[in-house]
């Protein structure tokens, strides 16, 4: 069929709201594959013009010269209560929350878990690649048992420092939160499987349905000392075991 | 079974190599030159053997892959 009387069509382009400029992530760096997945459910529910979008403290901290929409910056940890705080004033608007594993689970795990206890409006992208990836791979609360980082060399030791925070059963306690799910960006599949549950969580809040998060688990193959191609396996072999894949809330809205 | 082809953005493309794994008819390799970023980059070497699955776009972490495909008319 590869000839004249063939018509070429574009089938897969960069999305409208990813800005064109090379990013500033590694090779091999989830954050790049998140933020297309994000730039894509924001075109396709078109949202992008009242979409308030919450950079953290993190690798992902420069996230707004990326996604061309509207942003605040937020102090380390406090993107939810920012979040909070701009959905409270501006009800019209979509606030979506990017967070990182130090951001969200260390310094801001009260934030976090207050602002899901009260179910606010907001969605609340968790990005887990087990490692504080920016100040030069440092043990985050999410390390595995056992992997060795700067600050644990010999391997994390539970009786020391205490397990790896699952997020998404932590927040499954609470009666609030509509949508939980945890999903990885290892391989096409999972891609796939994670740009539904990052339209679900932005399109609830759209719907006025409620507290939303989605943990992505993802790959800092620098922080890991590891080749792109190694990272993805480990997301596999190591996370995926200690890190279940799945959905562990969905409640519909009664008036939707 | 549908065809189509990649367009590899080189400057944008990092070298990670994940597109490489993904590509089910492993027909992307890694070039022996560097770009402007001093990365290898990925070439497709047989476009003729795309079937415009996408995968490895949906793969790429720097948006660098667009896919067209071909279509009767």
């Amino acid at each position: 069929m590869r000839n004249e009387d063939a018509d070429v069509k574009l089938v897969y382009s960069m999305p409208e709201s990813l800005v064109d400029r090379p990013n500033h992530y590694c090779p091999g760096c989830g954050h790049g594959i998140i933020h297309k997945l994000l730039t894509q459910a924001i075109d396709e529910l078109e949202i992008r013009e009242k979409t308030i979008f919450i950079a953290p403290v993190g690798c992902s901290v420069l996230a707004y010269f990326y996604i061309d929409v509207d942003g605040c910056e937020a102090a380390h940890g406090r993107a939810p209560a920012v979040a909070t705080g701009l959905k409270r004033v501006h009800k019209d608007k979509v606030i979506i929350s990017y967070q990182g594993d130090g951001d969200l689970l260390a310094i801001g795990t009260a934030e976090t878990i207050h602002a899901a206890n009260r179910g606010e409006n907001i969605t609340v992208i968790f990005v887990n690649n087990a490692i504080y990836g920016m100040t030069g791979g440092q043990m985050a609360p999410t390390s595995l048992a056992s992997q060795k980082t700067k600050t644990s060399p010999y391997g994390r030791d539970p009786a020391d420092v205490g397990q790896p925070i699952r997020a998404c059963e932590l927040l499954n306690t609470l009666e609030a939160p509509v949508f939980i799910e945890r999903c990885a960006v290892n391989n096409v599949k999972n891609i796939l499987k994670t740009r539904k549950a990052i339209k679900k969580v932005v399109q609830n809040q759209v719907l006025n349905i409620g507290y939303s998060f989605v943990e992505i688990l993802s790959m800092c193959p620098t922080g890991w000392g590891m080749t792109p191609q190694r990272a993805v396996e480990w997301i596999d072999e190591a996370m995926i075991p200690y890190y279940p894949l799945g959905n562990f809330r969905k409640k519909e809205s009664d008036h939707v | 079974m549908a065809k189509g082809k990649p367009g590899i953005d080189i400057e944008r493309c990092k070298g990670c190599a994940l597109c490489i794994e993904a590509c089910p008819e492993k027909i992307l390799k890694m070039s022996e030159s560097f770009n402007r970023q001093g990365q290898p980059y990925t070439i497709c070497f047989e476009p003729e053997r795309c079937t415009s699955c996408m995968s490895c776009a949906i793969i790429c972490p720097d948006s660098a892959i667009r896919i067209w495909r071909y279509v009767a008319v």
